[in-house]
């Protein structure tokens, strides 16, 4: 289970700096996997156009949801398409969109020249219109045929319409429809530093690179290093995951990735049983999110704290709306206040919040089993098996016998029946730890009159309530390497496999050694080669490169 | 024939709307088929609902066979509608050695004609898709999916395992999609192609003109996708082409009033009554010839139904409510089956309430009903309960029950796709498949 040993050369940080390839041992080959198709994510769709167009358009429809895959959205993003009702919802926002980018309000701003005449088609105008915009959406720059076809489409619908800015209109429309922009394909190119096998083009890895600590498509800026072929030398690449790590727009990359992995969007839907927790409401849903998530930006990214002690900080923000469930009285007109939980406060890391314990629970109830499988798959990376079909529920049913008042008196009941025994007792100690929160995360000591007993062990360390239970994750060596593994998956959008064990005990170890501080695996990541390895042949198959992308040999 | 976007471009700028000639048209619009043309039969349609977590089966399965049998205390919310209902009890899905997924194995099993290998993997299209590629494409929208829980991810309606045609669960937005300003009344009196949509479908088109290109650039898995991308793509085209041709008159056709915005989620009584309004809503966009073929979710499966001041969903309470030892079942639990066939019962009379050429809606209909699990406690696949209401336009028969006695529940689908004019002559895989029709659901 524990993947990581101790790193062999620990270094400081003014070294991590200015080492380009990073220090410590070399990195071990990664054979990559298959070159990937994947589907923009509602934020992901969300975020390039304000980018692009700025954030006032307002971006109206639904998306299909993508099915999640190996616990992340991100790597079912790789085998989601568009079904018709999709595409209905698609084209809507489409014209919805380039009809506000272009409205006589914003076409000033959003259009960078002049057209001849506003009633008629004016093909140098719509084509550079077009070929600025095309670029950012399908993350590089247009084929001289793509160019010519959206033009052409320009033309023909100015003519029709009679209007020059009509016809950018639906042109436009119509690159929000392409495949191009609503798939992040990936395009390969033989590997200079791995010569018989291919990496990921300029473009591609511009795209990786920003949808990995950005969540949105590459910048300008990040575009023009890929023409220029900057991305392809370690100085260039280096310059860009350095600007993008310093820059504010980081925060939103990383709520984007913690969204994810927490599973967050099972928020969408949740609901609460209104008469048992009359205190539960969408603000109290949105809210709980949101301080999840400023605990996690403060730990990780302000105070550049150590990923562990996520599971151990009794440091947190909290507003008016969760102040009730806390007990902790918010005054009002305050908006988020920082608040620290005193010493020895049960209220210590991610798993005391709301947000986990109420995602992880039923509608009317806790759920030791939900929250145990959660801790398991989500933050250690194990695997719990589906139970059994035919579940023997004897015991419980003893109607002799029927007062099982505690979860923890419901569950020894299937822990003592063998079937459930194998995978119950690896769950249940760590969701009954966490008992003192009901089904909305509000604090308690009893169930039903019975004092709650939330003593239990995780992987040998013994934990006498849930503080020692976070601290026991704290510890737990699968915690970090299950970090690691995580931030892999979501930035690759692929499970890893076997073959990549050893890179990724390579990755563990720079984790370890600087301090299990998030920026900086970003950054080995962001500047490894294995991050941008495509499996497959020495044989270089000329059809999945992008011969017309502009990306240049390197220079450096 | 051969129609370039610029041609058509050409004539929309040539003369907006009434100028152009219907001829014109007619030989533009030539791929829509004829199922719409003017004089044509009656569609027959096809749809399933869904619900979880079973029944309680020495409760609901009835002993005797054919038209008489006795209704059990468990089918009496479909009382008032059993003459158009037929029951099937005891048909199974046959895991083939592999293990017994919960939730899942039971509903793939029924829909695809295959035990899945994994939890929740659908190797196979599900039969609604495979009824909806041969009968749903020429309509303006191939399938319609809702869900009375209001979670979009509730679609068992899947052509694999991550291509999952979404469900509506808002009544509002429904309405909209349909009955929304795209709608183009069958009925009006007068008719006039909209040039805007004119422009709309031939820009549209455009997007697939480089298809070629980016098809080449990728593997053969995410071709697939790509291509199903297009195929969306085409399907929109498709509807705006049909909102640019006069629609046949729909006689049973009524333009339903917008539904109030109302709260959604699985509340039962919540869920009853979106249930009810998306049913209503379903009911006019089969009369007004909007799609062939629907999927209604009531719960999904492993139930997530609950009761208000209630602790536990129906699931939950499937397995941990105790059986009441003078009852013999689990009361809570049974609760929320029966309503469960009460809404059931409510969707068969709102599809027989309206008037159809010289019989109902639903008579033009089959609508396969069906749950992931008989008995919920013990995930059992064995017997889940099946019904169909519907004649199909007079191929089925209904106000009967037929017991399957162990045989594969692959022959009802089986019998369902022959039935809507599939050519097959056989279904399912491993063990599981069949070539035998249920020949006592024929006319």
């Amino acid at each position: 289970m524990n993947r990581r040993s101790k790193p062999l050369v620990l270094c400081g940080v003014a070294v991590i700096t200015v080492a380009l390839a990073g220090c410590g041992p070399r990195e071990p080959d990664n054979p990559g996997g298959p070159a990937m198709v994947q589907r923009l994510t509602e934020s992901q769709y969300r975020n390039i156009i304000a980018d692009v167009f700025g954030s006032d358009i307002r971006v109206v429809g639904r998306f299909e949801p993508i099915v999640r895959k190996e616990g992340l959205i991100e790597v079912g993003t790789n085998g989601a398409t568009v079904t018709p009702a999709g595409f209905e919802q698609l084209d809507s926002m489409a014209r919805n969109i380039a009809a506000q980018v272009f409205e006589p309000g914003r076409r000033d701003r959003t259009v960078p020249c002049k057209p001849k005449a506003p009633n008629e088609p004016d093909d140098a105008c719509a084509a550079q219109t077009l070929a600025k915009y095309g670029r950012l959406l399908f993350r590089r720059p247009l084929t001289t045929a793509q160019l010519k076809a959206r033009v052409s489409v320009a033309r023909d619908a100015a003519t029709a319409s009679g209007s020059f800015y009509s016809g950018l209109q639906l042109a436009l429309a119509t690159e929000l429809e392409m495949p191009e922009f609503v798939f992040r394909v990936d395009m390969v190119e033989p590997d200079p530093n791995h010569p018989g096998k291919v990496t990921l083009d300029a473009f591609s890895k511009a795209s990786r690179l920003s949808f990995l600590l950005w969540n949105t498509a590459p910048d300008d800026e990040l575009l023009t290093a890929a023409e220029r072929g900057e991305l392809n030398t370690r100085r260039g690449l280096a310059r860009q995951v350095d600007r993008l790590l310093a820059s504010p727009r980081l925060d939103a990359g990383v709520r984007a990735f913690f969204v994810d992995m927490l599973a967050f969007d099972g928020f969408d839907t949740l609901a609460k049983d209104s008469k048992i927790y009359p205190e539960f409401n969408p603000t109290v849903a949105a809210d709980a999110q949101e301080q999840t998530l400023k605990t996690i930006s403060d730990l990780l990214l302000a105070q550049k704290g150590d990923y562990r002690d996520l599971f151990t900080t009794r440091k947190t923000f909290l507003d008016r709306a969760l102040g009730p469930i806390y007990y902790v009285p918010v005054p009002p007109k305050h908006g988020w206040i920082p608040y620290e939980f005193p010493k020895g406060d049960p209220r210590a890391g991610l798993l005391s919040q709301i947000s986990f314990a109420s995602l992880y629970a039923h509608p009317g109830q806790s759920s030791p089993t939900l929250r145990g499988k959660a801790v398991r798959e989500v933050f250690l990376c194990q695997k719990v098996p589906a139970p059994p079909a035919n579940v023997n529920f004897a015991v419980a049913q003893d109607t002799s016998n029927p007062e099982f008042r505690t979860a923890r008196a419901r569950l020894t009941a299937h822990r003592t029946n063998p079937t459930c025994a194998g995978c119950h007792r690896i769950m249940d100690p760590i969701g009954l730890a966490l008992e003192n929160f009901d089904g909305i995360g509000a604090y308690r000591t009893d169930e039903n009159g019975v004092p709650i007993d939330a003593s239990g062990e995780l992987d040998g360390a013994r934990f006498a309530n849930p503080q020692e239970l976070g601290r026991a994750l704290h510890d737990n060596p699968a915690t970090a390497s299950c970090l690691v593994d995580t931030v892999y998956k979501y930035g690759s959008g692929r499970a890893p496999d076997k073959s990549q064990r050893e890179w990724l005990r390579w990755l563990d170890e720079r984790f370890a050694s600087e301090s299990y501080r998030l920026p900086a695996l970003l950054r080995t990541l962001a500047l490894s080669d294995g991050f941008y390895a495509v499996s497959g042949s020495g044989g270089f198959d000329s059809a999945r490169s992008a011969a017309s992308s502009g990306s240049k040999s390197p220079e450096g | 024939m051969n129609i370039t976007r610029r041609k058509v471009l050409r004539g929309v700028a040539g003369g907006i709307g009434a100028t152009i000639a219907l001829p014109f048209l007619d030989c533009m619009l030539d791929t829509n088929g004829t199922a719409l043309a003017s004089g044509a039969p009656l569609p027959v349609r096809f749809g399933t609902w869904f619900w979880g977590c079973g029944m309680n089966p020495e409760r609901w399965n009835p002993k005797a066979t054919g038209g008489a049998y006795e209704i059990t205390p468990e089918l009496k919310p479909i009382e008032p509608v059993r003459s158009q209902i037929t029951v099937l009890s005891k048909f199974d899905v046959l895991l083939d050695g592999k293990p017994n997924f919960v939730h899942t194995s039971g509903n793939i099993g029924i829909t695809t004609g295959q035990a899945p290998s994994q939890a929740d993997q659908y190797d196979l299209p599900t039969i609604d898709v495979l009824v909806a590629d041969a009968i749903g494409t020429t309509s303006r929208f191939r399938s319609l999916e809702v869900t009375a829980t209001g979670n979009p991810r509730h679609s068992y309606s899947r052509r694999s395992t991550s291509v999952v045609n979404p469900s509506e669960g808002s009544p509002v937005a429904f309405y909209t999609r349909i009955f929304g300003p795209d709608f183009k009344d069958p009925n009006a009196a007068d008719f006039k192609p909209d040039p805007g949509v004119m422009l709309r479908r031939s820009v549209l088109s455009s997007v697939s003109d480089d298809r070629a290109a980016i098809l080449k650039q990728v593997g053969a898995a995410d071709r697939a996708r790509l291509d199903e991308y297009f195929t969306s793509v085409r399907q929109l085209e498709q509807q705006l082409e049909l909102q640019l041709q006069k629609p046949p008159p729909a006689e049973a056709c009524v333009i339903p009033k917008k539904p109030a915005d109302g709260p959604v989620g699985q509340d039962i009584e919540v869920s009853a009554g979106n249930h009810k309004l998306l049913a209503e809503l379903l009911a006019m966009a089969l009369a007004c010839n909007q799609t062939k073929v629907f999927n209604v979710v009531f719960s999904d499966s492993a139930s997530s139904l609950t009761k208000a001041g209630t602790d536990k969903t129906h699931h939950t309470l499937t397995h941990e409510e105790l059986l009441d030892p003078q009852l013999n079942y689990q009361p809570q639990a049974t609760w929320f089956g029966m309503r469960s066939l009460e809404a059931w019962a409510t969707f068969v009379s709102v599809l027989s309430s309206v008037r159809e050429g010289s019989g109902t809606l639903l008579d033009n209909c089959l609508v396969l009903a069906h749950s992931d699990t008989s008995f919920a406690k013990t995930h059992d696949v064995l017997g889940i309960p099946i019904m169909i209401a519907g004649r199909a336009g007079g191929k089925m028969k209904t106000g009967i029950h037929i017991a399957g006695n162990g045989e594969s529940v692959t022959r009802i689908g089986l019998t369902i796709q022959q039935a809507m004019g599939l050519p097959i002559d056989k279904w399912g895989v491993g063990a599981m498949q069949t070539s035998k029709p249920v020949s006592d659901l024929l006319a």
